[in-house]
């Protein structure tokens, strides 16, 4: 089966470059893709996720409101009942926030530079 | 008689497409339109530089893009860019300011003065600038999505410092178009949007004249993926679009042309990017004269800012982005700019700190300074490469100009979506390119080395400083005279929908203190708000 991915702009940011080329490379890659568009809501990203039946969650904030936004998003996807979905994260995310978003269940972090071929490889080896 | 093969040249081509040959003599100049468009600085068609003198009369304004936390910390970044030399302001507005949200919404919250200063209400906008000789040091406001009201609040916060509006200068960025393709802060749908553009430009034609309301970018496309010559397709028929607009609602093209301006990216090849700016201004000259038939030579001029270069520069070993910015500060100087602005080395991980934005600073004055290429104006007017380049990138240009005219023109592609896939598209293939090597990027993907992370110093984020602007808010909200307020946002409203000019409303609205959230809440009201076409 497909792997379906949903690739979320969180928050504010309008910054949709990167998340463009990682929903790109996920499709020639044969990934199944569900991009959101720009300033979504928590609330939002996960009521997607469950519409979409996806299975992995990635969305991209490069505004620095990670923290905040992403404590947010967990909350709301683990109220939607996606805890066992793999979650990511790519943007600009120093690296002393990163143990924090682990703990949220932020398994897969991609800051700023990473490669597409990363993010692909993660979803591989981890998407349920 | 060479014995070089033709085999064993190794093929060199520029990101527009164009084929770079090892040697260029004036022959080629010949083959590619002659000598004819050259002209002379300060001369139609301004292909070397829109000044008889450039630089030696006046060196290129220095203007930094910066502002973060609250007014009252961006109004310190301010004051010590211009005693470090800095010339000119170049105001960065937080995320929930820039889409016209209260620093008290819940949307906002987790984004209040992030990558911007956050402004509420006029109150801000005079911290901002106290002590500042808005004369002396003219400011470009980043603003787009919510560009009527802070345009206003400017132009209110100068009027009760006791400027006269008919004599004060300054610039907004206010592009919307390029918002829909790159960046992202739109608000209103596409064409109650251009037709805010048109208010603002309007108004300033008959209130303002001194005042830039438009920069036209290039810039956010290019960054966003697009080719050079693409950038400065899309950037002209973004620009003839408010222009037919403003046309269309009964203005003389010389009554604002000669107000708008351009803002344009560096980073690329350096010939190509030098003979971009070349074929670009006398491709503007040409299109307003001889298109829109304006009569006063100062229409015809393409004013700019050049610089930035964010797309160019890495995370990877990052100090050698300094030594980029610098080749970026120099092409944007022989490219005849009146403006420029770097990104700074630390700018991929965080508002600069003040050592990265004092070495950005100093690396534009030691182009001033020290470099000697300040003396003489286009002193590569002439090179056979460069006016071959110059030439050839000019039909370049146009075959893009061309291209989205197949979309069905610049406003229908971008409100479909086409114009978005596109520049998605080239940034994809650029990533692949860097990836595979196609496009060499030292310390990334050559010359790389085993490093840790690196270890940037981050600018702070305060939370007490946000904490405190809520606090003035309420505070606001609370001793404002409420009636006036709410007369004032009716006003608005009627304005925006009986399609009068917004802007006496909205100045009289934050002259009473109205907010951002609350000015920008009533236009969408009556305007509407856009909703995203997602195309790949």
């Amino acid at each position: 089966m497909t792997t379906r991915v949903l690739v979320g702009k969180l928050g504010l940011d309008g910054h949709d470059v990167g998340a463009k080329v990682v929903c790109r490379s996920l499709m020639e890659r044969g990934f199944e893709v569900i991009y959101t568009g720009l300033r979504r809501s928590p609330e939002q990203i996960a009521a997607t996720a469950l519409e979409e039946d996806v299975d992995v969650v990635g969305v991209s904030i490069l505004s620095g409101a990670h923290v905040p936004l992403l404590e947010k998003l967990a909350r709301a996807l683990n109220d939607a009942g996606l805890r066992d979905k793999l979650w990511l994260v790519g943007g600009v995310i120093p690296k002393g926030d990163r143990e924090t978003l682990r703990e949220l269940g932020f398994s897969g972090i991609f800051p700023a530079g990473s490669s597409p071929d990363a993010v692909a490889a993660f979803i591989r080896e981890n998407a349920p | 008689m060479s014995r070089e093969k033709k085999s064993d040249v190794r093929p060199a081509k520029l990101e527009s497409g164009l084929d770079v040959q090892a040697v260029y003599g004036p022959e080629d100049v010949e083959r590619t339109g002659g000598w004819d468009s050259i002209g002379k600085p300060g001369e139609y068609p301004f292909t070397r530089g829109i000044h008889p003198l450039m630089y030696r009369k006046r060196p290129f304004t220095m203007r930094q893009y910066s502002g973060f936390g609250t007014a009252r910390e961006t109004n310190e970044r301010f004051r010590w860019l211009i005693a470090n030399g800095q010339t000119g302001l170049n105001v960065a507005f937080d995320l929930p300011t820039q889409i016209g949200l209260d620093s008290d919404a819940p949307m906002a919250e987790a984004e209040v003065g992030r990558v911007g200063m956050v402004v509420d209400s006029l109150l801000d906008m005079e911290e901002a600038f106290e002590g500042i000789d808005l004369e002396r040091i003219t400011a470009s406001l980043t603003i787009n999505g919510s560009a009527v009201v802070l345009m206003a609040m400017y132009f209110a916060m100068a009027r009760k410092r006791g400027h006269d509006l008919s004599t004060l200068r300054g610039t907004a960025q206010n592009d919307i178009l390029k918002e829909y393709v790159a960046r992202g802060t739109w608000v209103f749908p596409v064409e109650p949007s251009i037709r805010l553009v048109g208010d603002t430009i309007e108004f300033c034609a008959q209130h303002l004249p001194k005042y830039s309301p438009v920069s036209v970018c290039g810039y956010h496309i290019r960054e966003s993926g697009a080719l050079p010559h693409e950038e400065m397709a899309y950037g002209f028929l973004i620009a003839r679009a408010y222009m037919d607009h403003v046309i269309s609602r009964g203005l003389a093209v010389d009554e604002f042309a000669s107000r708008l301006s351009f803002n344009f990216d560096i980073h690329g090849n350096f010939l190509e990017q030098i003979a971009k700016f070349r074929a670009g201004r006398r491709m503007w000259a040409r299109c307003v004269k001889e298109e829109y038939g304006a009569k006063d030579p100062r229409s015809t001029v393409l004013r700019m800012i050049a610089g930035g270069g964010g797309g160019g520069l890495a995370i990877e070993q990052p100090e050698l982005n300094i030594v980029r910015t610098a080749y970026y500060a120099l092409a944007s100087a022989l490219s005849g700019t009146q403006t420029m602005a770097l990104c700074s080395y630390d700018e991929a991980y965080t508002i600069p700190t003040e050592k990265a934005a004092r070495i950005t600073l100093r690396t534009m004055q030691i182009v001033i300074e020290e470099t000697g290429i300040c003396d003489t104006v286009d002193p590569l007017g002439g090179s056979w490469a460069v006016e071959t380049l110059t030439n050839e990138m000019e039909n370049k240009i146009r075959e893009a100009m061309a291209e989205v005219e197949h979309w069905g023109g610049i406003v229908q592609a971008i409100s479909e979506g086409h114009l978005q896939a596109h520049v998605s598209r080239r940034a994809h293939e650029r990533e692949k390119a860097i990836r595979s090597g196609e496009i060499r990027k030292v310390g990334v993907n050559c010359y790389r080395i085993e490093e840790e992370e690196p270890a940037v110093e981050l600018h702070p984020w305060r939370p007490e400083e946000v904490d405190r602007a809520r606090q003035r808010l309420a505070g606001l909200r609370n001793e404002r005279n409420g009636a006036r307020v709410r007369q004032t946002l009716d006003r608005v409203r009627t304005a925006a929908s009986s399609g009068e000019n917004v802007m006496p409303a909205v100045m009289d609205a934050v002259e009473a203190y109205a907010t951002v959230g609350e000015v920008m809440g009533a236009l969408k009201a009556e305007l509407g708000t856009f909703s995203e076409p997602v195309r790949f």
